[in-house]
């Protein structure tokens, strides 16, 4: 969802080339006239209710499987049956589009609002599946009448193109929303998507395949076997953010009982989060570093007393790695948080154990931990610009020992944004 | 085989030979090889990716998401009662370790059901998909195929039903209940995936098993990725509890027996599923607060001074805020705010009286009185679950609400306790004294005390009296 000025420049030029596109296409159509209306009708109208059933998948992508179903079958459809229609580029354009459009307005007239990134994605790789099909449809159907495995293939492969090249388009969008390296970006969408990118594409695939001998009955028909894959979907989506906000709430045990300052292990999590995501860790080790942050001070509550202040920087490094390693076997008996427990493990061990040497099994995750730890501890929830920039200056001194100068120059970047927004 | 009963191992071996004779006609008159072959290629395929799958899933999650089941189905309509059995009888050759004899009778209850299933579809006036000129028209095809899923459920369940009370001496209706009720629709539901499959079959071939088992295996690999992180889920939570519940060792694995109390008289009492899954995390939690009470005062021995007991009598406060974000928690988190209430009123934090205190603060009270009475504390020996019940039906109308006290015994009475744990064995070792009964505002007979000690500035000699007294000073001076 666009919801701020910077996302709206990430997926810019995506949506000026899509708006582009429908346009001329729209354009073409009015010229040539709606062939087969009511095919093109009940096409329009499946991408519209699949856009209302739109789902979260894990991770807060937001997804309409049937919509984008719909929308594949249409640009790949070879025929129908009792109707003899050609889909063009422009025509499966301008039927995903106002399908799209329409199935849209509901959910912006309660506030949820338009994701026009993602209408734009689709509307592109619409024209790819059907520029891609088109030309070989003489070759692969060639009398309009027999439905074989050749079509079928060059089908699937045009889906497969097109499943590509959404990953790819989210993923530059999601690399310049987030400032994410791309590589690191594509690698995340292509896991997150791999899933339901294939269902859709073979649900697409298959309502192509069955209308020219199904008709109508193609398109429900086959929508049900996706509709079973959305919900597990969702289902799955919705225990995962249950997960994510136990893992929330248990960090604030340390803060209400007066161990740590309020709000620390969030803001901790949060800052930890967007240095990793700058300095390239993927999307699945993020979230073991967001539960590594929340838990980090979760050793604390071993001591008999709090610490006054709850800022672990100003204790002796033996304590703070007693604490680091007591936190650290309490996340482990979890027996599914390893990682986390691996990462706040170390989140107390200096950058360097020796002048010039580093210790290459400190993970790049404790070494964030540690100096967002440390800035935290010092600049709190404040957000006076000079202190956030004292913080920093004062963490440079580290970086001969404590802190990972990467990590820190990072930080830097981020807290100089912080600041000049503040202006 | 040979710990079978008589019985039970006449029947498999008729089964298995009815089996193999509907498997040798069917190869006797196959010309359709290659169909058969690709379609067996694909039961086994799918069985072996089914157990796969399953190992990380939940057991009680029920039957998940079939594969080989729409693939039966679709043999059924592509091939009829001649190819049919030789398609679903290559169950048995999928990769899954089970002993010979379970093998060869899965696949010859999968070759008599599919059988029976295709004269089905052909009496009732199916037409062959494969290979006919077939007009192609739902309705057409439609009835007949539900007709053959239908009979193929109802042999595979009665022969599964069947050889399941004979080797375990039930009775098959239980056997049916037990296993196959809750199964059977969503079993339908698959098999109205062989329609599909075999629709698209008939027109491009072994490529149609691809594009149409790919939504379903995406939604079965969701699936159990799903339940393994249900797991982890209550897991973690378990664990992060009882790893800090170490900070008190006599209360260890306090919360996890709550939550099972809880449990028990919520399910008694009639509350939906819904309500019981949120309460059993309301038992977990209700002690989250303690977590926030510094380990000092949870841990000292001796008197407790004002600010100290104050501190204590914040953990339900200190809970609430702890869970208030979560918002699936719903109820559960005013169960945890008011569980230290009493029906009379003379609880905290808030001092509410009977109805006024939200039910499962209700059930959490009795539950929580329950497993800190009948397990072992520093001051005397756990007590036996006939004491404890005896104490809890004293104190009800005062300290508990008597309806849930009753559904506790109750509960008690049919599902039995597992007598909570012994003494403590590994205690980690005590850098800080003992535990002491300073910390423990669980027990009833000590709470009842306080509020008597309240009521009449009585002091007592004993020891619970002393640690009436002490809890006591603070609400005096109010």
């Amino acid at each position: 969802m666009i919801s701020s000025e910077r996302e709206l420049r990430a997926a810019g030029p995506l949506i000026v080339a899509a708006a582009l596109a429908v346009v001329a296409s729209v354009a073409i159509t009015a010229q040539d006239g709606l062939p087969d209306p009511w095919v093109c009708l009940a096409f329009a109208l499946f991408i519209g209710v699949g856009e209302i059933l739109r789902i979260t998948l894990p991770g807060g992508r937001e997804s309409a499987p049937l919509a984008s179903a719909g929308a594949l079958a249409f640009a790949l459809l070879p025929g129908f049956q009792g109707y003899d229609i050609h889909v063009t580029v422009a025509l499966a354009v301008t039927v995903v589009t106002v399908g799209s459009v329409v199935g849209a307005f509901p959910r912006a007239f309660v506030g949820q609002g338009l994701h026009l990134d993602e209408l734009a994605r689709r509307v592109l790789t619409t024209m790819l599946a059907a520029a891609v099909l088109i030309p070989v449809l003489p070759l692969v159907y060639p009398d309009r009448t027999e439905v074989d495995w050749k079509l079928a293939l060059a089908m699937t492969l045009a889906a497969v193109l097109a499943g590509v090249l959404d990953a790819v388009l989210a993923a530059a969008v999601r690399a310049s929303q987030q400032r994410a390296p791309f590589r690191t970006a594509v690698v995340d969408e292509s896991r997150a998507l791999v899933g339901i990118a294939s269902a859709i594409a073979a649900t697409g695939v298959l309502i192509a395949l069955a209308a020219p001998v199904m008709g109508y009955w193609a398109l429900p028909v086959f929508a049900v076997p996706l509709l079973l894959t959305q919900f597990s979907f969702r289902r799955f989506a919705t225990i995962e953010g249950t997960y994510q906000q136990t893992i929330r709430a248990l960090s604030r045990i340390t803060e209400v009982g007066g161990y740590t300052e309020t709000g620390h292990a969030r803001r901790v999590s949060r800052l930890a989060v967007m240095v990793g995501r700058e300095l390239g860790v993927s999307e699945r080790d993020l979230k073991e570093l967001e539960y590594a942050a929340n838990l980090h001070d979760i050793g604390q509550l071993s001591l008999a007393e709090p610490i006054p202040g709850g800022t672990t920087t100003i204790l002796s490094p033996t304590d703070q790695r007693t604490i680091a390693e007591l936190g650290a076997n309490v996340i482990e008996q979890t027996g599914v948080l390893t990682k986390a427990a691996q990462i706040v493990r170390r989140q107390a061990d200096p950058y360097r154990p020796a002048p010039g040497r580093v210790d290459p099994t400190l993970l790049l995750e404790s070494r964030i931990i540690k100096v967002v730890n440390a800035y935290d501890d010092l600049v709190g929830a404040s957000l006076e610009s000079d202190r956030m920039l004292q913080a920093v200056e004062r963490l440079e001194l580290g970086i001969d020992r404590e802190y990972d100068p990467q990590v820190v120059d990072t930080l830097a970047r981020i807290v100089a944004r912080q600041t000049e927004y503040a202006y | 085989m040979r710990e079978l009963p008589i019985a039970a191992r006449l029947y498999i071996a008729a089964v298995i030979v009815l089996g193999a004779l509907v498997i040798a006609l069917g190869a006797a008159q196959m010309t359709r090889w290659s169909a058969v072959l690709a379609l067996a290629a694909l039961v086994v395929l799918g069985e072996g990716l089914s157990t796969l799958l399953a190992r990380s899933v939940n057991r009680n999650e029920g039957v998940g998401i079939s594969i080989s089941m729409p693939v039966t189905i679709a043999s059924v309509l592509l091939l009829g009662p001649v190819g049919a059995p030789l398609v679903t009888a290559c169950m048995a050759l999928a990769p899954i370790r089970t002993p010979w004899f379970k093998r060869a009778f899965n696949g010859a209850m999968g070759a008599l059901s599919a059988y029976a299933a295709g004269w089905v579809y052909l009496a009732v006036g199916g037409e062959l998909l494969l290979g006919g000129e077939v007009e192609f028209s739902l309705g057409h095809v439609l009835l007949p195929m539900i007709a053959a899923a239908l009979v193929f459920e109802a042999v595979n369940g009665l022969l599964m039903v069947s050889v399941i009370a004979l080797a375990e001496k039930v009775s098959p209706w239980r056997v049916w209940i037990g296993t196959m009720a809750e199964s059977a629709v969503p079993l339908f539901i698959y098999s109205t995936f062989g329609l599909l499959l075999a629709v698209v079959w008939a027109q491009i071939g072994p490529l149609s098993a691809l594009l149409v088992l790919a939504p379903l295996m995406v939604a079965r690999w969701v699936f159990a990725q799903f339940a393994a992180r249900q797991e982890a889920y209550e897991a973690t939570i378990r664990s992060l509890i009882q790893a800090v519940e170490t900070k008190d060792a006599y209360t260890r694995g306090h919360s996890v027996r709550v939550s099972r109390a809880s449990v028990l008289i919520g399910r008694r009492s009639g509350l939906r599923e819904d309500r019981v899954a949120s309460l059993r995390y309301a038992g977990m939690l209700h002690d989250v607060g303690k977590l926030s009470v510094p380990t000092s005062v949870l841990q000292k021995s001796g008197r407790l001074t004002d600010d100290e007991y104050s501190a204590i009598q914040l953990h339900p406060l200190l809970g609430r805020d702890i869970t208030k974000d979560l918002e699936f928690l719903g109820e559960a988190i005013e169960g945890i705010h008011y569980h230290h209430e009493r029906i009379d009123g003379r609880g905290y934090p808030e001092g509410r009286k009977g109805s006024e205190i939200p039910e499962f603060a209700r059930i959490i009270a009795v539950a929580d009185a329950f497993d800190s009475m009948t397990t072992t504390r520093s001051y005397r020996g756990a007590r036996s679950v006939a004491d404890a019940i005896d104490e809890l039906r004293r104190c009800k109308g005062s300290q508990f609400d008597p309806v849930m006290v009753e559904a506790l015994v109750a509960a008690l009475d049919t599902d039995g306790w597992d007598a909570a744990d012994t003494f403590p064995t590994e205690l980690p070792t005590p850098s800080v004294a003992l535990p002491s009964l300073g910390s423990d505002d669980d027990d009833p007979t000590a709470a009842d005390h306080l509020a008597q000690a309240r009521d009449s500035d009585e002091v007592a000699e004993d020891e619970l009296a002393e640690l009436a007294r002490v809890l006591a000073e603070p609400e005096a001076e109010r």
